[in-house]
């Protein structure tokens, strides 16, 4: 296997596993959410996000070519194989917690895609495509809670402060990528993660500044990276859940 | 929630030349009815344009009237255009 195409798979696999469970996340919301309104908001980005998945867990699969299909990547695969933003992995606490995640997660992702565009890979650009269309539309939802719930009432704003003070120290996975990442995009493949960072934090500041919530200093890296494996301890608990039913009855159909 | 607004929701069809009513949503703003109706009345390719008003702003007849503004028209049937014989030549009309 060439380098290129290892790093490639990286790729795939960080963009199909933060979609997933980011996916699986809003799906713990079903039958709990504020509104119903709200509920089917959440339930519908949520499938966009396990739709994305597939697609990019399908091309990684293929490169893989060790037998196994994206199914095979999403519901048996341990923690340690996994490499998701670690953003997406945390508990989704209140409904504060759940959208700054969220809007993090969203600009993030919207800047990404749009670099994914222009790939050489027609194959990388064709799903980019696509879902840059759903995850505009998911920025907007999300930008716009975190601005009613930052400019609401003293509660509201209180809880969405508290939100963002909690979360803010994984946002150092969106502001910077790896080595890996910067050869996929020297080589026209991937996007720029630098330019991914810069775009993201002038995304964050700006929705933050139109409802004065403080924009927290730069986050710095510490001992855990979703994207070398190395999780929080949450993420072993939703996949315990997520892959359940695969695991106990192998092959079943329904 | 309960101080969300009651929205009314019109939906106009991709072949469709009017907007109809499909039914209500609950918002906190304008905006977020926008998005509420999106969610509930188009995820099945329903529509290519939403509208979204205040129910307590539709001024609507009262269940009382109904005698008074709608019966007398029920023995006018003079005034549907249905007495008139067409030519063939003119097809549907």
């Amino acid at each position: 296997m060439n380098s290129t195409q290892d790093d490639l798979i990286h790729y795939l696999l960080l963009l199909g596993d933060s979609a997933l469970i980011q996916g699986q996340r809003l799906c713990e919301w079903c039958g709990k959410a504020p509104a119903i309104e709200e509920e089917l908001a959440l339930m519908n980005v949520g499938l966009d996000l396990v739709g994305q998945a597939r697609n990019w867990l399908d091309y990684a699969a293929e490169l893989l070519a060790d037998g196994r299909d994206a199914d095979d990547l999403a519901f048996r695969r341990d923690e340690r194989a996994y490499r998701n933003l670690l953003l997406v992995e945390q508990p989704n606490g209140d409904f504060a917690v759940t959208m700054a995640k969220q809007f993090l997660f969203d600009a993030w992702h919207l800047q990404v895609l749009k670099g994914l565009c222009d790939s050489t890979d027609l194959r990388i650009a064709g799903i980019a495509a696509k879902a840059l269309k759903e995850v505009t539309y998911h920025l907007r939802r999300s930008s716009e809670w975190v601005q009613r719930l930052g400019g609401g009432t003293d509660e509201s704003r209180r809880r969405m402060l508290a939100a963002i003070t909690q979360v803010w120290r994984f946002t150092v996975e969106l502001a910077s990528g790896s080595e890996a990442e910067t050869r996929l995009a020297a080589a026209g493949i991937g996007a720029d993660p630098a330019q991914v960072g810069a775009a993201w934090l002038h995304q964050v500041e700006a929705t933050f500044a139109s409802v004065e919530l403080p924009l927290p200093p730069a986050a710095s890296h510490f001992y855990l990276s979703g994207r070398t494996g190395m999780h929080t301890e949450h993420l072993g608990i939703l996949l315990a859940e997520m892959q359940f039913l695969p695991r106990a009855y192998p092959d079943a159909t329904w | 929630m309960s101080v969300w607004t009651l929205y009314e929701v019109f939906v106009r069809s991709k072949h469709g030349l009017n907007h109809k009513h499909v039914g209500s949503v609950h918002a906190a703003d304008d905006a977020m009815a926008i998005e509420n109706a999106r969610e509930l009345y188009t995820r099945r390719s329903e529509g290519v344009s939403l509208w979204v008003v205040p129910s307590a702003l539709i001024v609507a007849s009262s269940p009382d009237e109904k005698d008074p503004l709608f019966d007398p028209a029920d023995d006018k049937v003079y005034r549907h255009a249905s007495f008139y014989e067409l030519p063939d030549e003119v097809g549907h009309m």
